[in-house]
């Protein structure tokens, strides 16, 4: 097996997994509805919050369309891990193994379709955010740093519903993942800033949570322009995450293939 | 057999689907325990962080706790509704909902059994729920017939919610319709006052809340809690209205089923 086939075994699994998401709206069209549905409800909601003294902008829907892009993250989990653990379980992933197929190529296949469908949702939540009045301060570069770390957190997340989907076999196993990202997701710094938590609990688990960074890498481009601190804690935790999620994606496929 | 009257009948059978159904309930942690940590969940992540809310200006309620624990209890008694729907979904698709029908001489009684169920359920939700808003330290406003009211009113948010998801059960008798039956009512939810009180609400929000009957619902019971009762008889129509409504709903969902055999 040459290295060169490598890039056409990645370039193979990847169109099956762009087709398939593209094939099932019903896997698709909740990841990005339901965060502009909570974007809506919550801007709207919330934005009295504003007035708080200490508040870091004037229009909540800048504020809270960071977390737009997390959310559809974690959505991302779910649909790398539903499609993984569905080869598993209809026998496909089994037939797979039996070719000269690399794992690494599998593996890369599935979050290429991932990070596809990141870039797709960055440009339409850009797009209705500013639409509905948001601004990004850090400018035409600060989207793509965006597109660069919406990547990076989309690969990190899909990798945990790959490892689920690998150890488990089971697509209900990976959905049953989903109120843990919703807790991760919930008790972050998501609906107001850190120091502004009155709860000492709250802002204790808020600091230790590391969804809390990417939210704030995120929500730095879009209210205060270039932030050294927070852009380096963000990608650091995506970086890490994905690192950390590919790693183990990894070492679990070896163990399944061997089984 | 035949000298049951036939009230006692129809009684008998209605407690047999709402016995199975709890029996199964209690017997399924992993069916139990998710409903009963999905409004505790809510009410920390609201309620926990977003108590600086109610420093902003014209607030106006008492305690934000408090102010939370209204959305988190008909929240959770919905939601009781909701999976009690998934369990009637359940009992079609696995082949239960059949054989019922056929021992059932008059099948309203297995919707009557499953909205006893989900009703039924609700006091273990209502007992965590109020015992872990009173230990983060709400306080209560009303005395004890508003406190009744407020239970009531979410009572009755149960029964509308089961009677909702039930039409949608018995017209698709698959649990596929899960979502059917959960989201419509998650979102009429969440397009209420659900962090602030309706008057800041600003925006696309403000007249869709306004028109949404879940508010006057959610603000009556606010109020209840607060002692301080208002529109609380215009919630209690809505609330019945809606009950009336999806009862014809769920009705004609069980002669769908019916005629699907």
């Amino acid at each position: 097996m040459s290295q060169a086939v490598l890039p056409v075994q990645v370039g193979a699994m990847a169109g099956r997994s762009v087709v398939r998401l593209i094939r099932q709206p019903a896997m698709v069209v909740p990841s990005f509805v339901f965060p502009l549905f909570l974007l809506a409800v919550n801007a709207g909601g919330l934005d009295s919050a504003t007035e708080i003294p200490g508040f870091p902008t004037d229009s909540y829907i800048t504020f809270a369309l960071g977390f737009t892009f997390i959310q559809a993250a974690i959505f991302s989990t779910m649909n790398a891990g539903q499609g993984l653990a569905q080869d598993i379980e209809n026998g496909f992933f089994s037939r797979l193994a039996l070719t000269p197929m690399r794992p690494s190529a599998l593996l890369a296949g599935q979050l290429v379709g991932l990070v596809l469908l990141g870039q797709f949702q960055t440009l339409t939540y850009l797009a209705v955010g500013l639409a509905a009045g948001a601004h990004i301060s850090a400018g035409i570069g600060g989207v793509l740093v965006l597109a660069v770390l919406v990547s990076i957190i989309s690969v990190g997340f899909g990798g945990i519903g790959l490892v689920m989907a690998i150890r488990t076999g089971s697509g209900e196993a990976v959905q049953g993942m989903f109120p843990l990202m919703f807790v991760l997701l919930f008790f972050s710094s998501m609906a107001l800033p850190r120091d502004l938590i009155a709860q000492d609990w709250y802002r204790t688990l808020a600091t230790i949570n590391p969804v809390s960074y990417l939210i704030e890498a995120i929500r730095s481009l879009m209210i205060t322009g270039w932030d050294a601190e927070a852009l380096a804690l963000g990608f650091g935790v995506a970086i890490a995450l994905a690192i950390g999620s590919i790693s183990a994606a990894a070492f679990s496929l070896k163990g399944r293939m061997l089984r | 057999m035949n000298d049951f009257h036939p009230g006692s009948r129809y009684l008998s059978a209605a407690f047999g689907v709402t016995w199975r159904y709890l029996h199964n309930l209690y017997t399924r942690p992993a069916q139990f325990i998710p409903s009963l940590l999905f409004p505790l969940f809510f009410l920390a992540a609201f309620a926990g962080g977003l108590s600086v809310v109610a420093d902003s200006p014209d607030f106006g309620y008492y305690d934000y706790t408090a102010f939370q624990f209204s959305f988190v209890l008909i929240q959770a008694s919905a939601l009781a509704g909701v999976f009690a729907g998934f369990s009637i979904a359940s009992d079609f698709e696995l082949g239960m909902g059949r054989r019922m029908m056929l021992a059932t001489p008059n099948r309203s009684a297995i919707v009557l059994g499953y909205a006893i169920g989900a009703a039924s359920r609700l006091g273990v939700t209502w007992v965590l729920v109020t015992g872990v808003s009173l230990l983060a330290g709400m306080d209560v406003g009303g005395g004890g017939l508003d406190l009744a009211g407020m239970y009531s009113l979410a009572l009755l948010g149960n029964i509308a919610a089961l009677l909702f998801s039930a039409g949608i059960a018995l017209r698709f008798r698959s649990l596929q319709a899960g979502p059917l039956m959960q989201m419509p009512i998650f979102i009429l939810l969440f397009l209420a006052p659900v962090y602030v009180p309706q008057a800041l609400l600003t925006g696309w929000i403000e007249p869709v809340a306004s028109v949404n009957p879940v508010t006057a619902i959610l603000n009556a019971s606010r109020s209840l809690l607060a002692g301080e009762p208002t529109g609380v008889l215009a919630a209690y129509a809505i609330a019945f209205g809606l009950i009336a409504a999806l009862t014809v709903w769920a009705i004609t969902g069980l002669r769908r089923a019916e005629v699907a055999g």
